[in-house]
């Protein structure tokens, strides 16, 4: 079997650690060809199991449009059982789109591949699993990269160029606000510090801050703390910002309802730092410390 | 311009659901129900664009089992002007892609210039069927949207993509889904939970549709996630600092 696996492209770069991961849960598939649309793919033919890149230069692809995208990817679909992309925005954009187009349903946010037509992925905000088995003869899939270990770096695979339709004329690109960060990625750190409601203010995320970067982590935050502008809401960790599962995860003023455990609950190990001993943040804690975060957090930083 | 508005019935963001320990499903026997938070939004948005004099008409359509119309008077309520309920009781959730087959077939019908959904439903999760519904349809998308602006013939829409925000045009009409930031949706006061009883309200099936809802994916079981082991208090960061040195973490 052959697998479509369209590369995630961020700032006119491959994102290596989303596209990696969805390589690898895309080789227990089949042979992959990875799609690279508005990014050169050097380095992509470099992760191990990608067997052929296609690149796509047109202009029409440059910004992740999930029209010219989606038709692009239509275009090529023919040889591939399975179509496959990284949960990122871009490929819940874009696949969707594949997927009505080609008549099948989508598979989003799959956590572990059980066979070629059997997946499992989250419902109910990661509060149970669902098996699904699909009738569809192509199978479209995102998969959550936080349930998937990168693929190495080892490999060479051949370049080829693919060109599409190009410009569908649906929709134009008009700005990018990208926040700049020196920290880690949050979804693939491997330390995550994050900050809530407690924290109070955008000032006094300084104190989060500050503790990442002495520990080297990225920085998430819960809705409660982005819908009150103490945080970007690309920091937002849950069930509908981002899903992550580092090595350790730094809870600080996050009380722990049901959407934010749903981005973090898969952490190896879970820290929460807490004034109210009742939080549900405690429930999944490995260690729970009872106390203002205020006091806490730069005692914490200073002793580390 | 007309804005046609599709909301799901859900089990409410509180509730914790509980898993079917014979591995069926959920259990939705006696639990709060609600219209999907980002509905809402999307029903918030499009009222927004009629106060504002963009929009002429706000219609709302709701597909599944019969006691969706409580999600369609709630909409009413909030203020939009016209109901579509659209009976489908498979006692199974219906796949976004039969979803958007019948909401391209009321499209046809209703001639919107414009489709406000959520983003995703807090049940399935997919985030799928405004971007499948596009595509049915050949329209721009306009997904994940925080900010939206209608001038022109065309929509600009600021989206939350990972690492930042990402602005688009999209020629009308067009499909766009709703992030949590895009709004506040009001509460719907008394009186106007009085009015909406009057509104209109269609009642229509699936079938007359001609839609084939039939799944493509067979649910083989649904369980519980794996459980996280019992953690520990620690009295200080003292402790703490231990604790973590002490597992290699730091």
């Amino acid at each position: 079997m052959a697998v479509l696996c369209l590369a995630d492209v961020a700032g006119g770069a491959v994102a290596l650690d989303a596209t990696a991961k969805a390589v690898s849960a895309s080789a227990k598939l089949g042979d992959v060809t990875l799609l690279v649309c508005g990014a050169r793919g050097e380095e992509a033919a470099k992760i191990d199991g990608v067997a052929r890149v296609l690149v796509a230069d047109d202009a029409a692809y440059a910004h992740g449009l999930a029209e010219n995208l989606a038709d692009l990817i239509v275009s090529l679909a023919g040889g591939y059982s399975h179509i496959t992309a990284a949960a990122t925005t871009t490929g819940k954009n874009v696949l969707p789109r594949v997927a009505a187009l080609l008549d099948v349903m989508v598979l989003t946010d799959v956590t572990s591949v059980v066979d070629a037509d059997t997946f499992q992925r989250p419902v109910y905000a990661g509060n149970a699993i669902q098996t699904v088995r699909s009738k569809d003869e192509k199978k479209v899939i995102t998969f959550r990269t936080s349930t998937f270990e990168a693929a190495g770096s080892g490999g060479s695979a051949a370049i080829e160029a693919a060109s599409g339709a190009g410009d569908t004329g649906l929709s134009a690109f008009v700005e990018d606000k990208v926040a700049e960060s020196d920290r880690p990625e949050l979804t693939s750190a491997k330390i995550v510090v994050s900050g809530g409601r407690g924290v109070g203010s955008e000032e006094s995320f300084a104190i989060i801050e500050a503790l990442a970067d002495k520990l080297g982590a990225a920085v998430g935050a819960s809705r409660a703390a982005v819908d009150s502008g103490f945080a970007p809401n690309d920091w937002q960790v849950g069930q509908t910002g981002k899903v992550v599962a580092p090595e350790l995860y730094i809870a600080c003023g996050i009380s722990g309802a049901i959407q934010h455990l749903a981005g973090m609950k898969d952490s190896k190990v879970i820290v929460a730092i807490n004034k109210d001993e009742e939080a549900p943040i405690f429930q999944v804690a490995d260690f729970g410390l009872v106390a203002d975060l205020f006091d806490a957090v730069p005692e914490l930083t200073e002793k580390l | 311009m007309k804005v046609l508005v599709p909301v799901k019935r859900v089990i409410d963001y509180n509730v914790k659901v509980k898993v079917k320990t014979d591995g069926t499903g959920v259990d939705l026997a006696n639990v709060k129900m609600s219209m999907n938070p980002f509905d809402e939004i999307a029903v918030e948005e499009a009222i927004r664009l009629k106060e504002a004099g963009v929009a002429s008409e706000v219609v709302v359509v709701s597909i599944g089992e019969k006691k969706s119309v409580d999600t369609i008077r709630n909409a009413l309520a909030m203020g939009a002007d016209r109901g579509i309920l659209i009976e489908e009781d498979q006692g199974v959730d219906i796949e976004p892609l039969a979803v958007a087959k019948i909401l391209a077939k009321v499209v046809e019908e209703e001639a919107p210039e414009l489709v406000i959904l959520g983003k995703q439903a807090i049940d399935n999760d997919m985030n799928a069927t405004g971007q499948m519904l596009a595509a049915l349809l050949g329209w721009g998308q306009a997904t994940f949207a925080s900010e939206m602006e209608i001038a022109d013939g065309k929509a600009v829409v600021t989206r939350e993509v990972d690492g930042g925000l990402q602005t688009i045009s999209v020629a009308l009409p067009a499909i766009v889904t709703t992030d949590l930031r895009l709004n506040e949706p009001r509460y719907a006061s008394l009186p106007n939970i009085m009015k909406a009883k009057k509104k209109p309200l269609d009642e229509k099936t699936a079938a007359d549709y001609g839609v084939d809802t039939a799944p493509r994916l067979t649910v083989v079981t649904t369980e519980e996630p794996a459980a996280r082991e019992a953690g520990i208090k620690v009295g200080s960061v003292d402790e703490l600092v231990a604790k973590l040195k002490e597992g290699g973490l730091v």
